[in-house]
């Protein structure tokens, strides 16, 4: 059997051998260039051909390492094409359409767009995205780098300050907002009462922490808390980069210790606080959680006061199945992301420059 | 000499107030839960004086929240999900991030594109097409369309490459020399090897999954199929004045990520500081 295959694999061998030669006669005959290219092509054909069939093997050395690779990425790429790289493609798509999920899909081109301009509630979310925004950023920050400067210094239970700073962040957010509006219950809670009764804050003046103009300013408390020992972890890595030479000489020449900040933490921790910047921006635009349980009625439903954009992303698809205007509110909220993470590769590239 | 030591000592004592403070600040609203949860509806709100174990605790409201809800499906549904979609985060964030980092094949870097470029994009934007496909394949309210959602991050591929690139080029030349195949390399040498980093992927797609919950709202509409995020929610909504179970239904749902944070703590800490600084 295996004699036999042996010799119908020479005889193909051979074949294949006088093939090449003859094709090559004919190129050096042929006067047509096109002509000759394509002959030169079937000669390179010949010759991969002829050298598979000698060394027995199906694959080429680089088809059978690229085969591996592949094995190793394909079952995390299928899923990730599937359910994440079509599903975004669609997305820039359905933003220039009208689809209600079942009837036929229309093309609407800009009209999604143009309908934004005139929309209200999308005006009260994305103001109100913005305003949490400009007033969770900077608070965190500041927060997150007093905090790490802190817990840098040599104290006693140091790590278990650390942990416990970290731990609003790990815990979930339906647990913790329920506490929160507990805490600052409107009329029973501890907060309201302490003004109440250590500041005579009179009764009918009392703070409503949940609706009204205060309702964004309440979620902008609440992510300070969550979120600042997140960017604390950050900012300690950032400071043990600092070399301790730097603070000797300092100390040596007199520098207080504002001195010091000022004119060394501060300036060698400017690319961790970009970085800090950055993320605090892009994750207080995905905000939706902390609105719908701090400020949501019962079925989580959010007023033109505490609505954000990922809110209304929600509820214009999920609700009214305006998925084509969805979208477009959609688009808007990858705009805005686009535009901080470019700021932040142009900042990065002049760093490395 | 003198008033530089006195300095120190005042600048000690501003330190630990400011830490006084700040524990107080972080702390105050899970000893509230915890308080709370033992407490008669009465008692709750009582600052004046405050009790922090009531005379009588009511360690009954961590019994009933499992009658008057399905507690318990919620917390098994969750335990499903994020094993499942922790395990399968693992295997091939891990697997495809050997590939890219450690292997020359052909559309290497055209492949890896597609992951950066997806990574700076909020799931928010994609989250209604990756809906309404899920739905067409008939994973609508289904507990796969959870594990489908988190189980293929960027993200995780990222984390992972990241760390294999700091492993030596040398010790898998040295291994494939031997005779090993890449499959071998994979299991014998970079695993074992990448313990920090899969420990930070454990405890972010833990958390994660654990505590998410848009994606449940949008998939999951079947009662008995609900996560615990979503369940906590339901009765909130509805017994909203139930503030001794809501608090120690809350309790209840922290403990795991407790225990996994606890745990993994150390690594956790490593893991934000140097994907924070790599961005």
């Amino acid at each position: 059997m295996s004699n036999m295959t042996g010799t119908s694999k020479s005889i193909q061998i051979e074949d294949l051998q006088n093939a090449l030669t003859e094709t090559i006669e004919r190129v050096h005959a042929e006067k047509d260039d096109r002509k000759k290219k394509k002959l030169i092509l079937q000669i390179s054909k010949y010759n991969s051909k002829l050298n598979k069939l000698k060394s027995g093997k199906l694959l080429s050395r680089q088809a059978k390492r690229d085969l591996i690779a592949y094995s190793f990425i394909a079952p995390n790429f299928i899923g990730f094409c599937v359910f994440t790289l079509i599903p975004i493609v669609f997305a820039f798509a359905l933003a220039f359409m009208k689809w209600d999920g079942s009837n036929p899909i229309t093309f609407e081109g800009l009209n999604n767009f143009k309908r934004l301009f005139g929309d209200t509630f999308f005006k009260a979310a994305l103001k109100n995205t913005i305003i949490y925004c400009v007033g969770t950023v900077p608070l965190t920050m500041v927060a997150s780098l007093a905090l790490a400067i802190i817990l840098n210094q040599k104290v006693v239970g140091r790590g278990i300050f650390r942990t416990l700073a970290f731990f609003p962040y790990v815990a979930s957010l339906v647990a913790i907002t329920s506490v929160w509006k507990m805490l600052f219950h409107p009329s029973k809670g501890p907060i309201n009462n302490i003004l109440y009764t250590f500041f005579h804050v009179p009764q009918e003046s009392l703070p409503q922490w949940f609706s009204g103009s205060l309702c964004v300013i309440s979620m902008i408390l609440f992510s300070v808390w969550k979120y600042m020992g997140y960017y604390m972890v950050i900012y300690l890595a950032g400071l043990q980069g600092i070399p301790g030479e730097l603070y000797e000489a300092a100390a040596l020449d007199g520098a207080g210790t504002w001195k010091q900040f000022k004119y060394i933490t501060w300036p060698q921790l400017s690319s961790t606080t970009f970085f800090v910047v950055v993320m605090l921006t892009i994750n207080c635009f995905k905000v939706y959680d902390i609105a719908v349980m701090l400020a949501g009625g019962g079925s989580g439903e959010l007023t033109t006061s505490a609505t954000v954009l990922v809110y209304y992303i929600y509820q214009k698809a999920f609700i009214d199945w305006d998925l084509g205007y969805s979208s477009a509110v959609a688009m808007v909220l990858f705009l805005m992301v686009l535009v901080v993470t470019i700021i932040q590769f142009r900042g990065q590239a002049r760093k490395e420059a | 000499m003198r008033s530089a030591h006195r300095k120190a000592i005042i600048r000690k004592i501003i330190v630990y107030i400011l830490l006084l403070i700040i524990a107080v600040l972080m702390i105050t609203p899970f000893l509230w839960m915890f308080s709370a949860a033992i407490k008669s509806d009465r008692e709750v709100f009582k600052i004046n004086p405050f009790v922090f174990i009531p005379p009588v605790p009511k360690w009954s409201n961590y019994v009933d929240i499992w009658t008057r809800i399905p507690f318990a499906r919620f917390v098994g549904n969750t335990f499903f999900l994020t094993i499942v979609v922790t395990l399968l985060q693992l295997l091939t964030s891990s697997f495809a991030a050997y590939s890219f980092a450690k292997l020359r094949f052909r559309y290497r870097n055209g492949l890896f594109l597609a992951y950066i470029a997806t990574i700076a994009m909020p799931w928010q934007v994609y989250m209604v097409p990756q809906f309404i496909l899920m739905r067409r394949m008939g994973l609508n309210d289904r507990l796969l369309a959870i594990i489908c959602l988190q189980a293929f991050s960027a993200f995780g591929v990222f984390l992972m490459k990241q760390f294999y690139e700091g492993i030596p080029d040398d010790l898998c030349e040295a291994a494939r020399i031997d005779g090993m195949s890449e499959y071998q390399i994979y299991t014998r040498i970079m695993l074992p090897l990448s313990k920090p980093a899969l420990a930070t992927l454990v405890i972010f797609t833990f958390v994660n999954t654990w505590n998410d919950y848009l994606g449940p709202l949008i998939y999951l509409k079947t009662q008995n199929k609900k996560t615990i995020q979503l369940g906590l929610k339901m009765f909130i909504s509805q017994y909203s004045s139930d503030y001794g179970l809501i608090m120690a239904g809350s309790m209840l749902s922290l403990i795991p990520v407790l225990i996994i944070f606890l745990c993994f703590q150390k690594y956790f800490v490593e893991g934000v500081a140097s994907t924070g600084l790599k961005g």
